[in-house]
């Protein structure tokens, strides 16, 4: 199996959540629209892993694991608490720092 | 290397369309669940480039407990999107622009030099490369600082977390005043607001309905002296069970 394919793979995957990022309105979403790139990310980083024949990648992307389940768990406390403050839970509406 | 290629084929298709459907998707709880499928199908994918740690902490962390997570907000929260795109603002029209041009220069720059390095089926690795024992070594050896260094990004994350979602009750107060009130706190609102405005309110109707019942239980009970006593004393005991709770309670 070709490491490249797996590259090619990570490249779309990664496309697919930024458009995500781009386009929807929910902050849930985006968050897991976040995720799909971090994880697309970790696709490359263990597919070069492999190319090289070196564990160095795949320590890191472990790492960037780390930082993503940080992420989620401070994205998903924001979101409860705009929710619990009866802030729309719409990132067009959230405005009040708009410049 | 016919079962790999299959393999792989089956399982980039499916994060491909996870990966889809958590974009695509309008209501967040498929998207969650789609999310879910294309982490199993991309666990799959490290189990092909010899990654057993990563697959297993992928499967258990991520589409385990962080997916557990977001289920729960989901839950909590709630709510769709009533259109995807947002159609006022420029933005939301140019999106898909800035989506499909990073699709073709990420194509571009896949398809050109950037990838002669990687091709072919990768460097030869020994027998144990990818196990739990390679990466403990690893960590723990050549990765000392960056794994203590995450292991403190976490404790800083649960706290923060904590420390976000906490019930703030001087930034609530105003918005428990106004007209939208939401549905989690409605029924909390009148035991946690009862005892400050005036604490009388309340109690002399608690009072006399405990009155009523003990005077229903009495004449059921066939006038005994003591029950009967009690039920006597109900509609006395309004004005005495509004000054002390205990009573209406006990």
């Amino acid at each position: 199996m070709d490491v490249a394919w797996f590259v090619v793979l990570s490249a779309f995957i990664f496309c697919a959540g930024a458009a995500g990022v781009l386009l929807r309105r929910n902050p849930l979403v985006i968050l897991l629209c976040l995720e799909l790139m971090l994880n697309a990310g970790n696709l490359a980083l263990v597919a070069f892993s492999r190319a090289h024949g070196n564990g160095d990648g795949q320590v890191f992307a472990l790492v960037v694991l780390v930082v993503a389940a940080c992420e989620v768990v401070i994205g998903l406390g924001l979101i409860v608490a705009m929710y619990r403050r009866r802030i729309p839970v719409d990132v067009d509406r959230v405005t009040e720092l708009h410049g | 290397m016919g079962f790999e290629t299959v393999v792989f084929v089956v399982a980039a298709v499916l994060a491909l369309a996870g990966a889809l459907g958590v974009v695509l998707l309008d209501n967040p709880f498929y998207s969650v669940l789609s999310l879910v499928g294309h982490l199993i199908a991309l666990a799959v994918l490290f189990l092909l480039l010899q990654a057993a740690f990563v697959a297993a902490a992928q499967v258990v962390v991520y589409a385990g407990a962080v997916m557990v997570l977001y289920v729960f907000v989901v839950a909590y929260v709630g709510g769709g999107e009533r259109t995807l795109v947002s159609e006022s603002d420029t933005i939301g029209r140019l999106g898909p622009l800035f989506a499909g041009v990073l699709l073709v220069e990420l194509t571009l720059a896949v398809a050109g030099s950037g990838l002669a390095a990687s091709a072919g089926d990768g460097a030869p690795v020994a027998r144990g490369f990818g196990s739990p024992a390679a990466i403990g070594e690893l960590l723990l050896g050549q990765f000392l600082i960056v794994f203590e260094t995450a292991s403190f990004l976490l404790l800083v994350a649960a706290v923060g977390a904590v420390v976000l979602a906490r019930r703030r009750r001087g930034l609530e107060e105003d918005d428990l005043d106004g007209d939208r009130a939401g549905p989690e706190l409605a029924p909390a609102s009148p035991q946690e607001r009862a005892p400050r405005p005036g604490s009388a309110a309340p109690e002399p109707e608690r009072s006399t309905r405990t009155g009523g019942e003990r005077a229903g239980q009495a004449s059921e009970a066939g006038a005994r002296t003591a029950e009967a006593r009690t039920g006597g004393a109900g509609p006395a005991s309004a004005r005495v069970g509004g000054e002390s709770p205990a009573t209406g309670s006990a």
